[in-house]
């Protein structure tokens, strides 16, 4: 226990500390200390500097934390947290937060951990007292079970701390690496975000940036110049117009960081808190059983004529809704989110609309796919999947001498289809959640197989009537067994074989040919009856997808 | 009706056409035990009218004249089904007196008039002569075909001006023009002649008088094979555009049933006088004196034959069948009754707002009007409760259609999309079911003419019913460009938006474990409106449930307004509400807060359909027009007004290849004006031919690919201003 110390030690402390203060008076100080520095904490980088944010169209990091967080939810941590640089007149330059701005707070009355980069303090840039605190609610993220939304608006390393900030992402990196699988992790990019900042980002489950504001690159324009003596715009370099159509590193673009943030409270409402819990449900009156008419006439009977799978998806879903997940990139794939009687499901389909490559498979469209059936198995949400397609790219064509794409296909096998094709592959047969797959029309090749199939361990297999099950189209087919002999006429025999599911049901690889109105009915009904479903697996440590 | 029983009637019939026309004479074959054979063309293979037949024959591609144009195919189908008769619906074969000959002569049975009756009123000049000699009143004219320009001049001089040119074979407008003098005259004599030959390959032209203010009234009739005819209600169809009928109705208001007794007489007059067998219709021009003039006889079922159908409660489509089969007319002159008022919208696929442009495309919604939610919005803006609410009349709304949700408007064909009819206990009744009819018609993937639709019908003075043939060109002078909101209107508006906002954040609250708030204040404001952004809250009140589920309060006040004070307010029974495109939310809507029902101002019934959702607001739809309406947050609209506008890049400005390929064609050059779903360029890829069409109105600005080029991805190929 602890004693007091003996009346002559209490005289000396006294006689040491002068003036001496009452309780009161240093209380009032306290409080005065406190409140100073909790308003130039709250003030950030001051009037000037967020009037020009504002100016950039941007927000401050507290206005966005206001948006994404129901009202009077956020707690803060960390306020007072200051950098411990002493060097290049630092020590003298400290803003407490140090230029993010971290906490808790709840989006639909959900929990998440948040992170928002300041720009105005310092541009943002990351130190070690501000890496320690995005650390901090990256830990917290994992040990409570919650979604980490980190806003970033940054101009990268703080360079006076040097070595001790790159030290910081790693930190970030790591824990990133750690908490994947665990807790979803979402990145807004709001400003610019380059170099190895890039990183962290590209390890979280969803990316999203803000158009003309934001931008992404490991090097900038100035060294793309002085390198390669290439002129780019940091928009064309890296963009969120590029990096939701060409690259495919974002996942999500909005106009501006309103629509943004009410973006990420959307897609927060269709994610787990965590792998330990299944996904939110949602009230609907979009009853289970409700047969959709239309479904039945919008498969078109001609074989090559284009339909708009999305609307195809959309009647399946609840209230119409389906969140498409980058839309803008390999859009011959679609992946998104929907729900099914109240409960959030992943949508992979392939899109037959003409202008998306018919809905083959190639490799951006391989590596969209594969990315998002991981995120869907680690966070327990059931995966349907939509299949027309006409094979992998290369050797779609026939005859290929007159295929304008040509050069693509060997683009294709030269990128390694193979590879990055396997990667889909892998992570269909790897998932372990529910898998329901409706086959609409064709379903060829070894991009059958792919698509979800009952041999990868699909729970429920469907075909609608007008569903082809073949190892290629027709002509193709008979183009190789009969070396172009009669070729009409096996074409019609071939087609009379395989243009139909009626094979592939009698082998049992579909469960059933049902009609498509009610593919919504029957999908409800099995994602309940797989509500517990449960695979038990060898012992690994991990497997090695082919990355 | 029915005490003949079936033996007489056909046991299968085969019914030439397409669509709505199709659909309907199928109802009432099926209703007296007909099988009844479908026809169709490849792209309609899956269409409602095949679907609904008991068997269905394919006469050909797409096109009318190698499909549904093959009298030849169609004969054969009839022989190949075992069809007994062939009901031709309203235009294809139906005025074609070939195939009513072929037809009879095979030994089959044409459910309509004979060739010779179809002949006669076929040639304009010589039905009117034929008109003349029966006793019809027609208009002042020379009946004779005009040599030249000298003898037009001529010609209107002794008929007396205003004289109106008409081609003799003509049809839909086509080589019809006013003169109101000499110089006219001779100008327009050769123009109609030159639009006559172009358009039907016959130039002889005619003159008559020309009738100002016209009303266009018409006499349905009915003639079985013994020589009996008996005259219908009349029908009011002078709300036309470009001389193509948008509005009937059934009777037609302000003439007197003297006019109409006169016209029916000497419409059954020419009946009896042609040998005319099945229904027809006179058609009249009405001056302002209530003089009538004939125009012509169309031998055939006519679109707006819903309205006499109504009104008389008698089944056209029946009575055709009957006299087809050799009965005699049920019912005498004397028998006819009129009960009600009846009026039917044409719902057309063309888009009101550009000038009526056709539009295609697969219809991504389409839920007709409901009669039960038409009814209870008629019963609220009544001043009734549902229950209290009992209509005299049973089909208060009949909707004719022959597409389905999914389907497709393709460019082949006519593009109606359906017949929409009301029938009141009166005309203002009938108006007003047809207001929420619309209010409640959920068409989405083309776009149609729904708003022009809503806007006739609120039209005041198509109210009063006093209406000519220049309704639409009066009332729409500069074209037509959507409903233009009232304050109380627009406050109705924003209040329903207000709790379609308040609705998505219940929704989206219950992923959570708290319960949804119950009260929450938005940001409100009109898109393209004078008006301030205003702040509403609105706060639900569940203890009261008048109308049905909910009932919320929205009070509204200005930005700056002092927090407690209150510029207007709304009192909400929601009786139904969904948050996806195409659902409707429907409400009571009464002025002010509303708390127990006492001296209460009245409610009225407000229909908004839901279009979108887009960021921080909502596309909606009411009194038929759509509006783009923000609603969200106070701190979402604060912070809104920092952000800018996005910036423009060729992404957005140019159109891109979606997928390599080559570019086949350009059908654009720079500085055209293209409208948006206007087909600009064709790329190839994977063997098949891609039409790339505009993603919005505006010009050619530049073209950045040259036909013949390979083209990757994304890469620009037209750029736009």
């Amino acid at each position: 226990m602890w004693r007091r110390p003996p009346l002559a030690l209490r005289a000396r402390a006294r006689a040491l500390s002068t003036p001496p203060l009452s309780h009161a008076e240093k209380a009032r100080s306290v409080a005065a200390l406190l409140a100073d520095h909790t308003s130039r904490a709250l003030a950030g980088g001051g009037e000037a500097r967020l009037a020009a944010q504002h100016a950039k169209g941007k927000l401050s990091a507290r206005e966005r934390l206001a948006l994404l967080l129901d009202a009077g939810s956020f707690r803060e941590y960390d306020q007072l947290k200051s950098h411990r640089c002493a060097d290049f007149g630092m020590a003298s330059h400290a803003v407490p937060g140090d230029g993010v701005v971290t906490g808790h707070g709840t989006i639909g009355g959900r929990r998440v951990l948040v992170f928002a980069q300041d720009f105005t303090v310092f541009g943002g840039s990351l130190g070690e007292a501000h890496a320690e605190k995005i650390c901090k609610v990256m830990e917290r993220a994992v040990e409570a079970g919650a979604p980490l939304v980190g806003l970033n608006d940054s101009g990268g390393a703080r360079i006076q701390e040097g070595v001790a900030s790159l030290a910081g992402y790693a930190e970030v990196f790591q824990r990133n690496v750690l908490a994947s699988g665990v807790v979803p992790q979402l990145s807004v990019i709001m400003g610019p975000c380059a170099g190895g900042a890039v990183y962290s980002p590209a390890m979280t489950d969803f990316t999203v940036m803000v158009e003309d504001t934001s931008y992404m690159f490991v090097t900038g324009p100035e060294v793309v110049k002085t390198v390669t003596n290439e002129t780019v715009t940091s928009e064309a370099l890296g963009g969120a117009k590029t990096h939701t159509r060409k690259s495919g590193v974002a996942h999500l673009s909005y106009q501006n960081d309103v629509h943004a943030l009410e973006g990420i409270r959307e897609l927060i409402g269709f994610l787990p808190s965590s792998n330990r819990e299944p996904p939110p449900r949602r009230a609907t009156e979009d009853i289970p059983t409700r047969a959709d008419a239309a479904l039945d006439v919008m498969v078109p009977h001609d074989p090559n004529t284009p339909y708009d799978m999305a609307a195809v998806v959309r009647r399946v879903l609840d209230d119409n809704e389906l969140m498409e997940m980058s839309p803008a990139y390999a859009k011959n794939i679609l992946t998104g989110f929907g729900r099914m009687n109240g409960a959030p499901v992943g949508i992979v389909a392939n899109q037959p609309q003409a202008l998306e490559l018919a809905g083959c498979l190639d490799i951006d469209a391989s590596v969209k796919a594969a990315r998002f059936v991981r995120f869907c198995d680690a966070f327990n949400m059931p995966i349907l999947t939509f299949v027309d397609v006409p094979g992998f790219l290369p050797g779609v064509c026939e005859p290929p001498s007159s295929c304008v794409l040509a050069a693509a296909c060997t683009a294709q096998e030269h990128g390694g289809i193979i590879r990055h094709g396997a990667k889909l592959l892998f992570a269909f047969a790897e998932a372990t959640v529910p898998k329901i797959t409706v086959i609409t029309r064709k379903a060829y090749g070894g991009a059958y197989d792919v698509m979800s199939s009952k041999h990868l361990r699909g729970d429920f297999n469907y075909a609608w009537p007008s569903a082809e099950v073949a190892v290629m189209g027709a002509k193709g087919a008979v183009e190789i067994i009969f070396r172009g002999k009669n070729v009409e006429e096996e074409t019609r025999a071939y087609e009379a074989k395989f243009a139909n599911p009626l094979v592939a049901a009698q082998r049992g690889f579909v469960d059933e040919v049902i009609q498509p109105s009610l593919t919504r009915t029957r999908i409800c009904e099995d994602l309940e009856l797989l509500r517990d479903k449960q695979v038990t697996r060898p012992w690994k440590k991990h497997s090695n997808i082919p990355l | 009706m029915a005490s003949d029983g079936p033996r007489k009637l056909f046991r299968k019939i085969l019914v030439a056409n397409r669509g709505e026309i199709a659909c309907r004479v199928m109802r009432t074959a099926h209703r007296l035990g007909i099988r009844t054979v479908a026809v169709y063309s490849e792209p309609d293979a899956r269409s409602p009218h095949v679907r609904m037949a008991d068997e269905a024959v394919c006469v050909g591609p797409a096109a009318s004249v190698s499909s549904y144009l093959r009298a030849g195919a169609i004969l054969e189908a009839m022989r190949a089904t075992g069809a007994e008769a062939v009901h031709p619906g309203y235009g294809f074969l139906s005025e074609n007196a070939e195939f009513s000959e072929a037809v009879e002569a095979a030994g089959l049975a044409f459910i309509g008039p004979g060739a010779h009756a179809i002949r006669a009123m076929g040639d304009k000049i010589a039905s009117k002569k034929l008109a003349e000699a029966a006793g019809v009143h027609t208009i002042p004219g020379f009946l004779g075909v005009l040599s030249g320009a000298e003898e037009a001049v001529k010609v209107a001089n002794q008929v007396g001006y205003p004289v109106m040119l008409k081609a003799s074979a003509g049809g839909g407008g086509k080589g019809m023009r006013i003169a109101w003098n000499d110089a006219e005259t001779a100008a327009g004599y050769a123009l109609s002649s030159r639009e006559a030959a172009a358009s039907f390959g016959d130039d002889r032209i005619f003159i008559e008088r020309y009738v100002e203010q016209p009303r266009h009234i018409e006499i349905q009739l009915i003639a079985d094979s013994f020589g009996d005819a008996i005259y219908l209600t009349e029908r009011e169809c002078s709300i036309q555009r470009r001389n193509q009928k948008v509005v009937e109705e059934a009777p037609a208001p302000n003439l007197s049933r003297e006019a109409v007794k006169r016209m029916g007489e000497e419409a059954v007059a020419l009946a009896k006088a042609v040998g005319y067998r099945s229904a027809g219709t006179v058609e009249f021009l009405v001056d302002k004196n209530e003089q009538h003039y004939f125009l012509e006889m169309n031998t055939r079922l006519q679109v707006e034959h819903p309205v006499t159908e109504l009104v008389t409660g008698l089944d056209l489509v029946e009575v055709m069948i009957r006299v087809a089969a050799g009965e005699r007319l049920p019912l005498t002159q004397a028998q006819v009754t009129r009960t009600g008022w009846a009026i039917e919208s044409r719902v057309y696929a063309e888009d009101a707002l550009r000038g009526f442009l056709p539009s295609t495309g697969t219809l991504s919604a389409y839920r007709p009007p409901l009669a039960e939610d038409v009814s209870a919005s008629v019963a609220i803006d009544s001043g009734l409760s549902g229950s209290e609410y009992t209509p005299s009349i049973k089909d208060t709304v009949r909707v004719d259609d022959g597409v389905c949700e999914g389907g497709e408007i393709s460019i082949h064909y006519d593009p109606m999309i359906a017949k929409l009819v009301t029938h009141g206990v009166d005309r203002d009744q009938a108006r007003k079911l047809m207001m929420a009819s619309l209010d409640h018609y959920v068409i989405r993937g083309v776009r149609h003419n729904v708003n022009f639709l809503r806007s006739i019908m609120s039209n005041p003075r198509f109210a009063q019913g006093t209406v000519t043939t220049n309704f639409i060109p009066e009332e729409f002078p500069d074209g037509y460009a959507g409903h233009v909101l009232s304050e109380g209107e627009r406050q109705d508006l924003l209040a329903c938006t207000s709790a379609l906002q308040f609705a998505a954040d219940a929704r989206s609250a219950s992923v959570g474990s708290n319960p949804p708030p119950t009260s929450q204040r938005y940001n409100v404001r009109l898109d393209e409106s004078t008006q301030a952004e205003e702040i509403v809250s609105v706060t639900e009140a569940k203890d009261l449930s008048t109308f049905a589920k909910k009932t919320l309060f929205v009070q509204a006040r200005g930005l700056d307004a002092e927090p407690d004070t209150c510029s207007w307010a709304r009192t909400l029974h929601l009786s139904r509400s969904g948050l996806d495109p195409s659902s409707i939310l429907s409400a009571a809507i009464q002025d002010g807060i509303v708390v127990g029902s006492t001296t209460a101002p009245a409610p009225r019934a407000m229909a908004v359909q839901v279009i979108a959702k887009k960021p921080l607001g909502w596309h909606v739809s009411a009194y038929g027009t759509t509006y783009s309406v923000l609603s969200c947050p106070p701190l979402f609209a604060e912070y809104s007004k920092h952000m800018k506008p996005p910036a423009k890049s060729l992404y957005d400005s140019a159109l891109l290849s979606p997928m390599p390929g080559a570019l086949l064609s350009i059908a654009v050059s720079v500085g055209d004006e293209v409208v948006q779903g206007q087909e600009v360029c064709v790329v190839e890829a994977m063997k098949m031919q891609n039409v790339l069409f505009a993603q919005r109105d505006g010009k050619v600005k530049s073209i950045l690919a040259q036909p013949g080029s390979v083209l990757s991805a994304d890469q620009p190929i037209i750029d736009f201003e």
